[in-house]
């Protein structure tokens, strides 16, 4: 075998694993009779990392050569690494063998700035569209957008790229001055509201004609590392917020920082944040599939998510006057804002209750977390036990039992 | 009284047919071939009758649409010990009541139908997952399998639409049986008797030579986009169980 090849994978692989994005999922994209691959809205793990993260797309960098210094980035130019950069062939000859022994979804493809944004934009757009056309591959292509790079290369990307990203790398503009001095937020906001647009223009388009041709119709997501720089929550999701309202994305990603590098612009720290990060995917979540406003997650006086406590449990007894709600009669927004239950069993709840009243066998049953959603909730047994609860009491009912599970996992470290 | 059948999907539909037919009070529905031997009752083989079986998918179409005939049908391939009494349950509620049953999670058989349900969907996601194929001299991408139900007549579409210009071969090593795909359609496939006991793995010497190297090539891939600081055993464990790792090429 090529011994070359596989050293540039294990140096770009290695390289390339640090954006934490991995998902296949939001694009679909119809097979050919004799094409290769297909996308069917609903992404695919093939496998997970000993970390248990999701691999799904072959994420590599095309090189990790970088002009740029910053200073999260184990690629940056001032680090002493080892450098490689692939030929256009071999990722592509790389992707549709992997594709083909069904190993992945497709090809995350992201890489280090040589020469200038555009030369490396360009080779990037060529192995996308070479994908696409010469070998008919139908799987999931997700391309990073190079800042700098110009309008008419992302232009080009969006028609073979099922989603784009531009990376906001850092929760405020002053914390990305900081580490990366080549970078602003303007050079990351206006690429997105570029492929904003483009996107919006198509999706009209499409609707005219079926046979338009699409434009990232995965959308576009982006990621930022957190506990790396002293932003509070509350700035980390008002930003993510701003950018799902006014940017459109799909995804905002939210990336622990790792102590990779001894780069004296970042702070020392021994394990990642992995909690807090956890914390603000259930925070993001609470905002995109529950219907919760910024505000009632995080605000002035609570501008840190409870380590301690998963954020609608937080929400549920800074609110203690809205609980508790009937199961049998409350409309699915409100079953929504019970802490323990999620989007399934709330479906459940509302077919189940059709047939007649609910009671706590019932619910026990289907599936929610009886633990945490017994204080909040009452059902046809007319049992009023935990009624005059006051949430301080609850509240040390229902974190006890998520510290122990911390505390199993080895990061209790964190909270000492 | 305990009815057999074939072991078909078709045959317990004939069977439940045939006890409204002989308006007889059912204790247990059981494949002729599991069928252990009872001193005090004489049990009743039902043969496979395709008019019957085709009455009845229609009766629960009738009452639950697609849906309810998706579940029932799903629900049997999970091989579940007395999934037949289930099955005849939700058949017998159907026909008893006026409305649409299919989603009364307030019964707990009907319950328990959905929740097997939710284990045979997992399943047919991990087979789209899990499944590796090595490439055969002979340009047949193959995979084994050994999945805990009997999905593989749930997972051929997907990999059609996904390969149509390939030709590919995926083997249940635990039910000798597999799905070929020839580019046009899909046949299920037996090997011959002897052919199982070597069916553990795949022999190096029937397949292309460079399949080792992109094997290697996916092994140190899978190697080097872990990150050791972000280690968590129990959650990796959670989403590949061992039983999944012998037909996983990154094992």
């Amino acid at each position: 075998m090529n011994e070359r090849i596989k050293e540039k994978l294990e140096i770009l692989s290695d390289a390339a694993k640090y954006d934490v994005s991995c998902s296949s999922s939001g694009s679909k994209r119809k097979n050919t009779k004799d094409g290769m691959g297909n996308s069917t809205g609903m992404g695919i793990c093939h496998t997970y990392t000993q970390d248990g993260r999701c691999v799904s797309l072959l994420k590599i960098l095309l090189t990790n050569y970088c002009i740029f210094d910053c200073a999260y980035c184990v690629s940056r130019k001032s680090n002493d690494v080892k450098r490689a950069a692939f030929t256009v062939k071999e990722v592509v000859d790389l992707t549709m063998n992997f594709y083909q022994r069904n190993y992945i979804e497709g090809l995350f493809l992201s890489s280090g700035i040589f020469q200038n944004p555009d030369y490396t934009m360009e080779r990037l757009v060529r192995i996308a569209k070479e994908l696409r056309t010469v070998h008919k591959f139908n799987g999931y292509i997700h391309l990073k957008t190079i800042p700098g790079a110009s309008e008419e290369l992302m232009e080009e990307a969006g028609l073979y790229a099922d989603r784009l990203s531009v990376n906001i790398e850092m929760p405020s503009e002053l914390s990305l001055k900081k580490v990366a001095p080549e970078k602003d937020f303007k050079s990351v906001l206006e690429p997105m509201s570029f492929i904003k647009e483009k996107i919006t223009a198509n999706k009209s388009e499409r609707k005219k004609s079926k046979k338009a041709p699409m434009f990232s119709p995965g959308g576009q997501s982006t990621q930022l590392v957190i506990g790396a720089s002293p932003e509070k929550d509350l700035e980390v999701l008002t930003l993510a917020d701003d950018l799902y309202k006014q940017k459109s994305l799909k995804r905002v990603y939210y990336s622990g920082y790792i102590p990779i590098s001894e780069d004296n612009r970042l702070p020392v720290i021994h394990q990642p944040p992995l909690i807090r990060e956890n914390r603000l995917y259930q925070a993001d979540w609470l905002m995109r599939f529950y219907g919760f406003a910024l505000n009632e997650i995080v605000d002035e006086k609570h501008p840190d998510l409870d380590l301690t406590l998963d954020p609608k449990a937080a929400y549920a007894l800074r609110n203690p006057a809205i609980f508790p709600i009937d199961i049998n009669k409350a409309d699915y927004e409100m079953i929504l804002r019970v802490p323990g239950i999620g989007v399934k069993s709330a479906k459940k709840i509302i077919s189940a209750r059709k047939f007649g009243a609910l009671r706590e066998g019932h619910l026990r049953k289907l599936g929610l977390a009886w633990k945490r959603a017994k204080y909040f909730i009452t059902c046809a047994d007319k049992d009023f036990k935990f009624l005059g609860w006051k949430p301080e009491v609850i509240r040390q009912q229902i974190s006890s039992s998520i510290l122990t599970k911390a505390a199993n996992s080895n990061q209790l470290s964190l909270f000492a | 009284m305990t009815l057999t059948y074939d072991g078909t999907y078709k045959g317990l539909f004939s069977a439940i047919f045939e006890s409204y037919r002989l308006g007889i009070k059912v204790a247990k529905i059981t494949p002729i071939t599991d069928y252990q031997e009872n001193l005090f009752a004489e049990p009743l083989h039902v043969a496979t009758n395709l008019a019957w079986a085709k009455r009845i998918k229609q009766c629960i179409h009738k009452k639950g649409g697609n849906a309810a005939n998706r579940l029932l049908y799903r629900s049997f391939l999970s091989e579940q010990n007395d999934i037949e009494l289930l099955i005849f349950h939700f058949i017998q509620t159907a026909i008893k009541t006026q409305h649409d049953i299919t989603n009364n999670f307030r019964d707990e058989k009907i319950l328990e139908l959905h929740k097997i349900n939710k284990k045979i969907g997992r399943e047919v996601h991990r087979m789209h997952a899990f499944v590796r194929f090595q490439k055969t001299k002979d340009n047949i991408f193959t995979a084994l399998i050994d999945p805990d139900f009997n999905v593989l007549p749930l997972i051929g579409d997907h990999f059609e639409k996904r390969y149509p210009a390939m030709q590919w071969l995926i083997y249940d090593t635990r039910r000798h049986y597999g799905i070929f795909y020839d580019q046009k359609k899909i046949d299920f496939i037996t090997f011959e008797e002897k052919a199982h006991h070597q069916l553990r793995q795949l022999s190096k010497n029937i397949l292309t030579a460079d399949e080792s190297d992109y094997q290697t090539l996916w092994k140190s891939y899978f190697i080097s986009v872990n990150i050791p600081e972000r280690n968590n055993k129990k959650l990796h464990l959670q989403h590949v169980p061992k039983r999944y790792w012998k037909y996983l090429t990154e094992k």
